[in-house]
């Protein structure tokens, strides 16, 4: 799918990935995540080769220092929102049960469903979903978010919530965002974009002044290089 | 479709080996029998029979006769000794069949010399070989050979008692079957063809019957009419005995162990099954019996047995049919989006319900027909485990009627099933392929949809008609019916309560993974009712069967370690009880218990004669009361196995006597069991007069009392006081308290060596022919149990299956979460922990309440719950749930998250 990718992300920056459809978006993203292993060349997630990690230990990374959200949302349905949000926290075990509770809660006030907790997946619009989504990305204060297609099942205005949401959390919690999407406009907002076709980098724009990002180039959350 | 298939092979393969046995006992009616007709009786056939034999083996119409009864018999040189069960034929016996023998051929031989030809298991018993003596009351005998094979002999009846097939000629040289010996003759009768038909045979044996004995025939027939008319089929010659033929093939263990009526529990042990101490002044009965007759019997015990059977097939098919609900239900939530593009496309809903409706007919054909295959692979097996029960030999064929039912009724119900999930692939709006509902929100479902509440019908019709239509009988349908219902509704409660249960009990405290199994189990799309069900049923079907036959076997056992000794000597005549009393005194050896037995018969209750009580039908009473031999007993006491429960036990003798003097008419006391009471509809103050061997004795039951029946002692159903027949002709039994081993073979030996006509019983011998045949029994009930099991799994596995995508997902989203997959592991053992714990329980106490119902109300025994096996089955069940929960688990880890992912 990808050949000879070769990129190295900014602590705390917003970069976009774009493309068209079948250009390797998602399976970059996958890669970068760990959700997927290369199958030739190196993934590096904040100073860790995701190649030499096993399977569970690559879910503890994910559990500590990775945040997803999903262009379907991906909520457990089986779930309510609060507890949708605290999952990550309480697979991690990092705080005990009641903190992550007020986390959980204290973070969907923040996405605005301070009142829609106790709800499932089903009773919530497309909208909420995925602002459940978004809290349930940051409430282990991820070091790198990743985000397919966030606004892509949502419409403008519900959308442009969620961007700005993302943006927000970006800013406040020094968190580095890669976003997957289709949306040129929305590409242009982030700092840096990066275009695929056919499994290539064809074009890596910055956006941002420049002065952000050498300021940001200090450390090196993100490196890959695929062949 | 797996969960089809069970059902359907258990149907096929219990139909079709039914059939296969039914026309087995059709084609071979006449080697069962013997000959073509048979007079039987318990005693000495009366002179007329004689006569009759005479002129009518002077018409053509030979006849050749079998004498069976128990007697021990003595091997040198190796000094063994065991009861047996004698058989002495005259020539010509038997007219159909072969006694086929080891050496082969040595059958020609049995009237040539004094030979004995035996079961294999005597020459073990006796630790004797071919060649060896053997002696029989005071004859001896040479052991020619074993007998590998004789006609209308179940296997199983050989440990009972083995037999010994000797030539009635030498019988005078053994002193044995002397007159009141107790025996059954049995006189055969070969006919020609025109006669041996069916209809002619018929009336030819009621033309005998009226011959030998008018006034029993007139009775008899105006019963049958009068059963006739009820719409039962009632077996024409004796009811109850046939009744009790047919029970004794059922479940020999439990008529074992229910001492047999009046007779001591031990002698129905030793095989000659018939009492009766002839005399002049008794009617000897003869039953008279045509092949049809002996057919019919045994086809109707092999039918209810093949009810029985068909019902575990059929709630295996109908768990089949909920795993097919449940599979189909999985599989409509995998076809919304194809649905929903299909209906963008113009496909009207009835066009889509259709297509699937054909595929569900498809997959049920495919499956029924898997299940038929299997079924009649089954049946091929089913001989190896009942084969010695069974007095033929059974010729396996493929029938197709049964293999054509089973097909259809799995179809059937397969479709009856897949129908009602399917209906809500009419309701997915075309706009789902636009845009992506969650499963649930894309069926909404409705409760007033006239189509559902329509399938619904036909499906619970359907169930309740195949049942009825199974079981042959609109009440007995219904209730199976009502019970499996009930089962499931207590399991359906057990489940909505475990539901409530762990929405209330989850505490933020409890870790991750505790919380999250535990929560699974109430929320939305949970699979908590389907799994217990089937678990339940499964462990229900299973557990039931283990505790009805750990029961039977405990009270067997029990009852023979509650005797007072261990060795038994019965058929004690009245002039041998004081020589074997000092010979056993001899030995230091004395008797522990002495019972005289007197045989009598009803002549009157109340004044009113047995005929015209037979004859008014406006009170209900047992005819085998009325009819019976009775052997009663005398004594001043009570003794432990029995209660009174109305009236009171005789007075002490000094009061007796003086009541006596005063009234010497007066009836003599007398206590009745209260069963007994019940079937003679009499009751304390009623008055009966017994025949006692010719001489009437008038008695009032001044106590009605309750006996334990499993003691392994002699139990009495009618106790006199010692005045009413202590002088009439009596026989005794007698038990003595030997040590095992030497000196226990010592004593036998002695005994049989002075008193060649005493029985006598070795007790642990006893127990291991109970133990014997116990355990053959469970070997068939264990094939069922296994059987229950191997269709629990394939609809535990469907019930799973229905929720397994949404599992599926929901565990790869908590691996992308950063959960390891102990985790994810973790979550669903809880889960499914919980709801193999709760169906497996469940299962365990339904169980609990079934084999309670089964052992207290058909076998008539107390309940006790076998804790610990039982908990043991459940525990399995509970760790095959789990097991399938860890297979799913595994599913999450075999692709990479992303992948998961994509494909959602």
């Amino acid at each position: 799918m990808l050949r000879d990718v070769t990129f190295t992300i900014a602590q705390g920056a917003f970069v976009s990935i774009v493309g068209p459809s079948g250009s390797g978006k998602t399976t970059l993203l996958g890669l970068l995540a760990g959700l997927d292993t290369p199958s030739r060349g190196t993934v590096t997630l904040d100073g860790t080769d995701l190649g030499n990690l096993d399977e569970d230990q690559r879910a503890k990374l994910r559990g500590e220092r990775v945040g997803f959200v999903f262009q379907s949302f991906q909520l457990i349905p089986t779930l309510t929102a609060l507890e949708n949000v605290q999952v990550p926290l309480e697979l991690s075990g990092a705080v005990p049960v009641r903190e992550a509770t007020a986390r959980a809660r204290d973070l969907l006030s923040r996405v605005g469903l301070g009142d829609r907790t106790h709800h499932f997946p089903q009773q919530l619009s497309g909208g909420e979903q995925q602002r459940v989504a978004l809290a349930r990305a940051f409430v282990n204060q991820p070091r790198v978010l990743f985000a397919d297609e966030p606004t892509g099942n949502l419409d403008e205005t519900t959308g442009e919530r969620i961007v700005e949401l993302l943006m927000q959390l970006n800013r406040e919690r020094g968190s580095t965002i890669v976003l997957v999407t289709h949306d040129a406009a929305l590409a242009a907002r982030t700092q840096r974009t990066i275009r695929l076709r056919d499994g290539s980098i064809v074009e890596d724009v910055l956006h941002g002044p420049v002065s952000d990002i050498v300021e940001n180039t200090a450390i090196e959350p993100l490196a890959v290089h695929a062949r | 479709m797996s969960s089809i298939a069970f059902g359907v092979a258990a149907l096929v393969a219990i139909d079709s080996f039914a059939d296969n046995v039914t026309r087995s006992i059709r084609d071979q009616s006449r080697t069962l029998l013997g000959g073509d007709m048979s007079l039987g009786a318990s005693a000495t056939l009366p002179a007329v029979v004689d006569t009759l034999l005479d002129s009518l083996s002077k018409n053509g119409i030979p006849n050749t006769r079998v004498t069976t009864f128990a007697s021990m018999a003595l091997a040198e040189p190796s000094g063994g000794t065991r009861l047996v069960q004698i058989k002495a034929v005259s020539p010509g016996y038997p007219f159909y069949g072969q006694i086929e023998t080891a050496p082969v051929g040595g059958w020609a031989t049995v009237h040539d010399s004094p030979l004995v030809f035996v079961d294999p298991s005597l020459l073990i018993a006796l630790n004797a070989s071919v060649g060896d003596s053997l002696h029989l009351g005071t004859g001896m005998f040479r052991i020619a050979g074993t007998v590998v094979n004789a006609p209308g002999d179940a296997g199983i009846s050989s440990v009972i008692g083995p037999r010994v097939y000797v030539s009635s000629k030498w019988m005078p040289s053994t002193g044995l079957l002397r007159f009141g010996s107790r025996a059954q003759y049995d006189v055969l009768l070969r006919l020609p063809p025109a006669l041996a038909a069916k209809s002619n045979a018929a009336s030819m044996a009621r033309a005998l019957r009226r011959r030998i004995d008018p006034q029993a025939a007139a009775l008899q027939e105006a019963a049958d009419a009068r059963d006739g008319a009820r719409g039962r089929r009632g077996p024409a010659a004796d009811a109850p005995a046939a009744a009790e033929d047919s029970r004794a093939a059922a479940r020999p263990a439990a008529d074992t162990t229910r001492g047999n009526a009046d007779r001591p529990s031990a002698s129905s042990v030793g095989a000659a099954d018939t009492s009766g101490l002839a005399s002049g002044a008794f009617r000897t009965r003869v039953r008279v019996r045509t092949v049809a007759d002996t057919e019919r019997d045994f086809t109707e015990a092999v039918s209810r047995l093949a009810d029985f059977l068909s019902i575990i097939g059929l709630i295996a098919l109908l768990l089949g049919g909920i795993g097919v609900a449940s599979g189909v239900n999985a599989f409509v939530s995998a076809k919304i989006d194809t649905v929903a593009v299909l209906r963008c496309l113009g496909a009207t809903s009835r066009q889509v319900l259709a297509l699937y409706v054909v595929q569900a007919a498809v997959m049920g054909f495919v499956g029924a027909t898997a299940g038929a295959l299997l079924g009649v692979s089954v049946q091929f097996l089913l001989p190896r485990v009942v084969a010695d029960f069974l007095p033929i030999d059974v010729q396996l064929v493929v029938e197709t009627r049964p293999l054509l039912m089973g097909l259809a009724t799995g179809v059937w119900v397969s479709l009856v099933f897949a129908l009602r999930p399917l209906l809500a692939l009419r309701r997915i709006s075309p706009l789902q392929a636009i845009r992506r509902n969650a499963d649930q929100a894309a069926m909404p479902s409705q409760w007033k949809d006239a189509a559902r509440l329509a399938v619904d019908g036909v499906l619970v019709g359907s169930v309740v008609s195949i049942i009825v239509v199974r079981l042959g009988s609109v009440r007995d349908g219904l209730v199976v019916s009502a019970g499996i219902t009930a089962a499931m509704a207590v399991l359906w409660v057990a489940a909505s309560l475990l539901i409530t249960a762990a929405r209330r009990s989850a505490r933020p405290s409890w870790p991750f993974a505790l919380r999250q199994g535990v929560a699974n189990l109430h929320r939305p799309a949970n699979q908590t009712r389907a799994v217990t069900l089937a678990l339940g049923f499964g462990a229900f079907l299973l557990s039931t069967v283990y505790l009805v036959q750990a029961n039977v076997l405990g009270r067997v056992q029990t009852s023979a370690d509650a005797s007072v000794g261990n060795l038994l000597f019965f058929d004690v005549q009245d002039d041998q009880a004081a020589p074997l009393d000092s010979l056993l005194r001899a030995r230091n050896q004395p008797i522990v218990q002495q019972t005289p037995i007197v045989t009598m018969r009803i002549d009157a209750v109340n004044g009113r004669s047995v005929l015209m009580l037979t004859n008014d039908t406006t009170v209900r009473r047992a005819r085998w009361a009325l009819r019976r031999e009775y052997r009663s007993t005398y004594r001043e006491t009570i003794v432990g196995s029995e209660t009174v429960v109305e009236g009171q036990w005789f007075a002490d003798s000094t009061a007796r006597v003086q009541a006596r003097i005063a009234n010497p008419d007066a009836p003599f006391p007398m206590s009745i069991e209260k069963d007994l009471a019940a079937d003679l509809a009499v009751g304390l103050g009623d008055t009966i007069t017994w025949n006692v061997q010719g001489v009437p004795v008038r008695s009032v039951i001044t106590s009605v009392r309750t006996v334990n029946w499993a003691r392994f002692e002699a139990n009495f159903f009618v106790v006199f006081a010692p005045e009413a027949i202590r002088r009439a002709p009596q026989q005794f039994v007698i038990v003595a308290n030997v040590p095992d081993g030497a000196t226990l073979a010592a004593v036998q030996r002695d005994v049989v060596r002075r008193f060649p006509n005493v029985s006598s019983l070795d007790l642990s011998q006893v127990r291991q022919t109970i133990g014997a045949i116990v355990n053959r029994v469970t070997l068939a009930i264990r094939f069922l149990g296994i059987f229950s099991i191997a269709m629990g799994i394939p609809v535990l596995f469907s019930a799973v299956a229905a929720t397994r995508r949404a599992r599926l997902r929901e565990g790869v989203l908590l691996r992308t979460l950063g959960a390891t997959r102990a985790q994810v592991a973790r979550v669903l053992v809880t889960e499914y922990g919980a709801l193999g714990m709760l169906g497996a329980l469940t299962g365990m106490l339904l169980a609990f309440a079934g084999a309670w119902g089964l052992t207290r109300f058909v076998f008539n025994d107390p309940f006790d719950p076998a804790v610990w096996p039982t908990l043991a089955i459940a525990v399995g069940m509970l760790l095959l749930t789990m097991g399938i929960g860890l297979l799913t688990s595994r599913d999450v880890y075999k692709a990479t998250p992303m992948a998961a992912i994509r494909e959602s």
